[in-house]
């Protein structure tokens, strides 16, 4: 049976780990291959790896964390952040992503998400989509959240699913940050929507959270940054817990 | 020396990281004569089983005479799927025809939510070790046959992302089941294929690979 997948996010900005509360207020949490080589002996499914700042000297020094990152583990390793062209896929591809996940930049050009999906296969075209709640629905943000794209969050996971991408990383800005939980409305609306693997992110706190968006929310991957981070919650101790409850998990 | 077969299909990054990690002197040969001299040969993939035709004449002729003369050969995810006789993702082309039958798609289940693609970790299984087994009246087996997967325990979680599958069958050395059980791993003699990715598959991953290497002697 196909487990239920743990991601372990990092924001990444100049080479360092890093947190912010609802895409705000970044604080340091790291070196980015220490963090995933302890990720790899607890048993983590992926790694993600965002680049928050993707200007061209973080752009460099993305490249040097990716080859860091892919030095330290044999897992499925996804870059994101900043990813515009095909030039920009290419290096992350060439520094060892298995994946790349595009946002900003497949609104403003969808057809970036079929090229992508021709020249390495679907399976490594990921369509992050950041929503916030607004009335019955659910509003796409691009820009790192600062800018209204006036769709709709279900619609537009239905298009990129036409369009090639191979799964989606739906994050509720609401909730990132928060440790209240992930919106798992938000994540059943998009997951009943398309049939595509989603990855529900945003507002991991506690270990009911991830049972919550597995079952409720019915998510095939729950992505988290700050609860592994700072080790208030090992992915072990996450695995036994699930696994307890019934969800089936790589142990 | 492994060569490394280049199609064109993705990127063989992660295939040549896991190799070095693993003290591996390869190649990836320009052209088909490459073959003859390696030790062993793994014919990487992902993405669409179109992309095999850059495999053309000259190259299945020499990955042929290699395996026909003792080379050990690893086809893993599209690459496992060629060395069946073809797939139904692109009818027109052929596979290298090693193993008998042919890659179809994955159905899935929608009302169960058993999605397609194939995405995530999933268990090896003993092919059919559950209902021969019951039939039998014996324990499921503990171990898998073969070489490929020695070491391994049944359902150790190996890491696929796919839409195409090869069918059951005597090959098989290990299936898988969504929604429907497939080849997960094949066997023949020196002819080996995993669907998943070892290379993106943890310790168990390296496991596998290290078999192969073994076997390439």
């Amino acid at each position: 049976m196909l487990t239920k997948r743990i991601i372990a996010c990092m924001d990444v900005r100049d080479g360092q780990v890093v947190k912010g509360v609802q895409f705000q207020q970044l604080r340091h949490a790291g070196d980015p291959a220490a963090l995933a080589r302890r990720y790899n002996t607890e048993g983590i499914d992926e790694v993600v790896i965002l680049d928050i700042t993707a200007t061209l000297e973080s752009r460099r020094a993305l490249a040097r964390t990716i080859e860091a990152v892919a030095h330290e583990i044999f897992l499925p390793l996804t870059v994101g952040g900043g990813i515009g062209s095909e030039e920009d896929a290419a290096a992350a591809v060439e520094a060892g992503a298995d994946k790349v996940s595009l946002n900003t930049a497949a609104l403003r050009s969808p057809e970036l998400i079929t090229t992508l999906a021709r020249r390495y296969g679907s399976q490594a075209v990921i369509v992050a989509v950041d929503a916030k709640r607004r009335g019955n629905g659910f509003a796409v943000y691009v820009r790192s959240g600062t800018t209204d794209a006036a769709r709709d969050a279900v619609e537009w996971a239905r298009e990129a699913e036409a369009r090639g991408a191979g799964e989606i990383l739906l994050t509720s800005m609401d909730r990132d940050g928060t440790r209240a939980g992930f919106d798992c409305e938000l994540t059943a609306a998009v997951s009943d929507a398309v049939n595509i693997p989603v990855i529900a992110s945003g507002g991991a706190g506690g270990l009911e959270h991830f049972a919550d968006v597995f079952t409720r929310g019915r998510a095939d991957a729950a992505l988290a940054a700050s609860i592994f981070h700072y080790a208030d919650t090992s992915v072990a101790e996450l695995k036994r817990y699930l696994r307890r409850e019934g969800i089936p998990v790589r142990l | 020396m492994i060569a490394l077969i280049d199609y064109g299909a993705g990127n063989l990054t992660s295939v040549k990281k896991a190799l070095t990690a693993l003290g591996v002197d390869f190649r990836v040969p320009r052209d088909p004569a490459g073959c003859g001299r390696a030790a062993g040969l793994i014919v990487p993939g992902v993405g669409h089983f179109s992309a095999t035709t850059a495999l053309d004449a000259p190259w299945r002729e020499a990955i042929g005479d290699a395996v026909r003369g003792g080379t050990p050969l690893l086809g893993i995810c599209v690459g496992m799927q060629w060395l069946f006789e073809g797939s139904e993702e692109a009818p027109d082309v052929p596979g290298l025809g090693l193993l008998s039958g042919r890659c179809r798609l994955l159905r899935g289940d929608s009302a169960r939510g058993v999605k397609v693609p194939h995405v995530g970790w999933n268990a090896l299984e003993p092919p059919n070790a559950a209902a021969e087994a019951a039939a039998l009246q014996v324990p499921a087996p503990e171990r898998f046959r073969g070489r490929l997967l020695s070491g391994l325990a049944p359902a150790a979680h190996v890491y696929f992302t796919h839409s195409f599958a090869a069918p059951v069958t005597a090959a098989c050395v290990a299936s898988t089941t969504h929604a429907e059980p497939f080849a997960a791993a094949v066997e023949r003699d020196r002819v080996f294929g995993v669907q998943f990715h070892p290379e993106k598959s943890g310790e168990a991953g390296l496991t596998i690979l290290r078999n192969f290497l073994e076997a390439c002697g």
